[in-house]
């Protein structure tokens, strides 16, 4: 009898192209510095969110200790995270799981 | 109003004599903390990706000249217009950005908690002096976002 050789089956690689499709978002963290005003202006500012979207943003950052303000590519997720540092804010990325 | 909209598109920071003088002499302090890379300026420069130190590294090395040029850039302006009639409304941005790179150095120095005020230190604590300042730069920063928002819904 002739032995079958077990046929190996090609696993699609979890390379970092592939998991660089997955979107990223972009949270912004509580901390007891910046102002809540400010946190919300920079909001609109940044994103160009209406007032009352940055508002419920600025709130659930203040209520809950943070909020996912965007997503996307990480590219665009990283320059948003550049910007949002730049005003001061503690903002950071991950996958959105 | 404290920063009032000029005919022009500019605005006017009704500032007393003393408060402009002292505005103009706080970014040297800042940019003396950016030169000997002071732990307070910790908070200016956070952590980004949030569970992956090693891609976290990569992106503070990118971003960091980044992000001090553009504080330094600010502080400066804010050195530069704080005496002026009037400025622009670019230059009020960076007078926002300049005023809290402040606070936050400050507020780091200060240790300050989520809704601490002044009445939480004694008359003889030392750190009752840059509260004072934190404070000052607090109202002066919700005057500025106030005259911006202005212009936003404009």
């Amino acid at each position: 009898m002739s032995s079958v050789a077990p046929v190996e089956l090609d696993e699609p690689a979890t390379d970092s192209s592939t998991a660089n499709d997955r979107p990223w978002v972009v949270i912004v963290w509580n901390d007891p510095i910046n102002l809540m005003s400010y946190v919300t202006f920079v909001l609109q500012k940044v994103f160009g969110y209406a007032k009352e979207k940055a508002e419920s943003l600025m709130w659930d950052v203040h209520t809950k200790g943070r909020a996912v303000v965007s997503s996307g590519p990480r590219e665009r997720a990283e320059m948003d995270v550049f910007r949002l540092h730049e005003h001061g804010l503690w903002a950071t990325m991950q996958h959105d799981d | 109003m404290r920063f009032a909209p000029t005919a022009d598109g500019r605005f006017t920071p009704n500032l007393e004599p003393q408060e402009r003088a002292f505005l103009a002499g706080l970014p040297s302090q800042l940019r003396d903390l950016l030169d000997n890379d002071d732990p307070s300026l910790r908070r200016l420069f956070p952590t980004a990706y949030h569970d992956d130190p090693e891609r976290d590294a990569e992106f503070q090395r990118l971003m960091r000249d980044d992000l001090i040029a553009r504080r330094t850039e600010t502080a400066q302006v804010l050195q530069d217009t704080a005496e002026s009639d009037t400025i622009s409304a670019e230059e009020l941005g960076m007078w926002m950005n300049a005023v809290n790179d402040l606070r936050l150095v400050l507020g780091t120095q200060l240790d300050v908690s989520e809704g601490m005020d002044m009445d939480d230190l004694t008359d003889d604590d030392p750190r009752l002096p840059q509260f004072a300042v934190y404070g000052w730069l607090s109202m002066l920063l919700e005057q500025i976002v106030q005259a911006l928002t202005g212009q936003l819904d404009a």
